[in-house]
């Protein structure tokens, strides 16, 4: 239970807004990479909102960004009509992030780790022990099992506990960065329909960043197509493919996202790796 | 093109010799790789030895002005043990939670820095206390310790008052990583090895040399330990120690008020930088 009592922000402010956003990483001496260029875009209140994008194009900064854990160098940032920088601390309030590491000291058991986190947000023992059993059975975890190092579970495992302890919070926007990315076919399903359900149940705003299409076209009301840094469309998935259609063929995602982008996200992640690899080279000659 | 390498026979004995060489010359690339490693780690021997040098010198002079020397070196190594792990544990805040990866996740959540660094203190006082009692307990199974005369409550006073600027200490060096996640955590053990060498921990600073004894006067360490060697061998109570106290009550009301700052400090720069999250 979050501290719903002292929330200062208008029902009418959209979950997120961002205007013209810029974040640069110095990487040498007067050398920067730009990792948003200009970012703006809105997330409506009880909105499922996708930004989908290879490796390399800015989404986890984007969702650092939002959650406070990076300054911007430019723009605007407000969560529920609230600057992220002004107010950090009554904006981490509202908020939860899942990334695609289910962040855990990982020789306490899912109990341990549960109850300490739902602790930062000043829920007690007393009020989060009954919530943690009813999420954990939501979610289908074996609550045997709740006393066991994290570490002896597995990443699906992991990553729904990570779920379970956001909820724990009742946060207003949940951000989910790749929740998905690197778990086995039956986790990934597993972990969207939880996601489904806790857009359904607990009226929270989600934003969801993954490069799996299936995922973002499944799950996202809206979808923002995401390349260095800038976002380069953005839409319902219908709208976006209808965008895009040929022949009066509707593309899947897929080739709406490829038409948007002139390359696939594989041809994006390989030419974003071995832009990498240069740098590095160049580095090492120099 | 085709690159081949030409491999004269070599005998076996050259060949091993080569090898030898591979090894000595992989550990000289380490040790240039890791260079700072290397210098803290030098800094920090350094600062051993010339410890157990001046415990030779208080020896030599009758250290402990006619008290009985065992005892007080225990009662400095019980000390050193309690205060550095306190100042361990918060120093070792930011990198322990980077190398676990639960670092963003503890820094976006609600919970202000300033409790986050006292929750941690507070663990660190309370476990520090009675891991301290256990060590004098088996310590003194082995040494025949000169405590009839102890204060043990005056000593507690001045333990806890200390501990106060020492979680202040802690917090300043609990920053470092934040400001460099490659060599952050290796400075924080400079601040360590200063603090024993100059605080008079196994000898009083009478022995050293006259500007490490001006720096001790800035260290809560030395007040605490003529304050808690007073107590627990002379038996001196709270009021006599005020000399020891004073200073050690100023630092604790100046240090974690700073330590904070500039912690807070640190966290805008590595969220400026994007440093919070990278580990090398």
């Amino acid at each position: 239970m979050s501290n719903h009592a002292t929330v200062t922000v208008s029902d009418t402010q959209d979950a997120i807004n961002l205007t013209h956003v810029v974040k640069r990483f110095k990487k040498k001496r007067h050398e920067y990479s730009t990792a948003l260029n200009s970012v703006s875009l809105q997330l409506r209140r009880g909105e499922v909102f996708g930004i989908l994008g290879p490796n390399g194009s800015g989404k986890s900064t984007l969702v650092r960004v939002i959650s406070t854990l990076i300054i911007p160098d430019g723009g605007d940032v407000r969560v529920f009509g609230l600057d992220v920088v002004q107010n950090p601390r009554e904006v981490q309030r509202h908020i939860n992030r899942v990334s695609v590491e289910a962040s855990f000291f990982k020789k306490l058991s899912s109990m341990e780790n549960l109850i300490y986190g739902a602790k930062l947000y000043g829920v007690t023992d007393r009020e989060s022990k009954p919530m943690i059993k009813a999420i954990l059975s939501d979610i289908g975890f074996d609550y045997k099992r709740v006393n066991e190092p994290m570490e002896h579970l597995s990443r699906g495992m992991q990553q729904k506990i990570a779920l379970a302890r956001a909820l724990l919070t009742s946060p207003m926007l949940m951000l989910l960065d790749e929740p998905t990315t690197g778990l086995d076919p039956r986790s990934k399903k597993d972990v969207q329909r939880l996601v489904r359900k806790i857009h359904d149940e607990h009226d929270s705003s989600i934003l969801l960043c993954t490069h799996d299409m299936d995922e973002a076209e499944e799950l996202c009301d809206r979808i923002g197509i995401m390349v260095n840094g800038n976002i380069i469309a953005l839409d319902t998935p219908q709208a976006l493919k209808e965008r895009y259609q040929q022949d009066g063929q509707l593309p899947s995602l897929e080739d709406a996202f490829m038409a948007a982008t002139g390359q696939s996200m594989e041809e994006i992640e390989t030419a974003e790796l071995q832009r990498q690899e240069n740098e590095k080279e160049k580095a090492g000659v120099s | 093109m085709q690159h081949t390498l030409a491999r004269p026979a070599k005998p076996g004995w050259l060949r091993e010799l080569i090898a030898v060489w591979g090894f000595a010359q992989r550990n000289y690339f380490l040790t240039k790789r890791y260079f700072w490693w290397d210098f803290v780690w030098l800094v920090y021997s350094i600062g051993n030895a010339l410890s157990i040098g001046f415990i030779g010198v208080a020896a030599q002079q009758g250290a402990g002005s006619g008290k009985d020397f065992t005892t007080f070196l225990l009662i400095g190594t019980l000390i050193w043990s309690y205060l550095s792990m306190i100042f361990d544990i918060l120093s070792e805040t930011v990198s322990w939670e980077r190398w676990e990866g639960t670092i963003e996740y503890t820094f976006m959540s609600p919970a202000s820095r300033a409790t986050h660094l006292l929750g941690t203190s507070l663990y660190a006082v309370v476990y520090g206390i009675v891991r301290m009692v256990v060590m004098l307990g088996i310590i003194s199974l082995f040494f025949d310790l000169h405590l009839s005369n102890a204060n043990y409550l005056a000593a507690l006073v001045v333990l806890i008052i200390c501990s106060f600027s020492l979680v202040g200490f802690g917090m300043v060096t609990a920053v470092m990583p934040l400001l460099s996640p490659e060599k952050g955590q290796q400075v924080t053990m400079i601040f360590g090895a200063a603090l024993l060498l100059v605080s008079g921990i196994y000898y009083p600073i009478s022995v050293l040399p006259g500007w490490m004894q001006v720096l001790a006067k800035v260290s809560p360490v030395y007040y605490a330990l003529e304050g808690i060697r007073d107590a627990m061998l002379d038996g001196k109570g709270v009021m006599s120690l005020w000399t020891d106290i004073w200073p050690l009550l100023i630092m604790g009301v100046i240090f974690p008020p700073l330590g904070i700052w500039i912690f807070r400090q640190g966290e805008r720069f590595a969220k400026k930088t994007g440093r919070l999250k990278r580990s090398g």
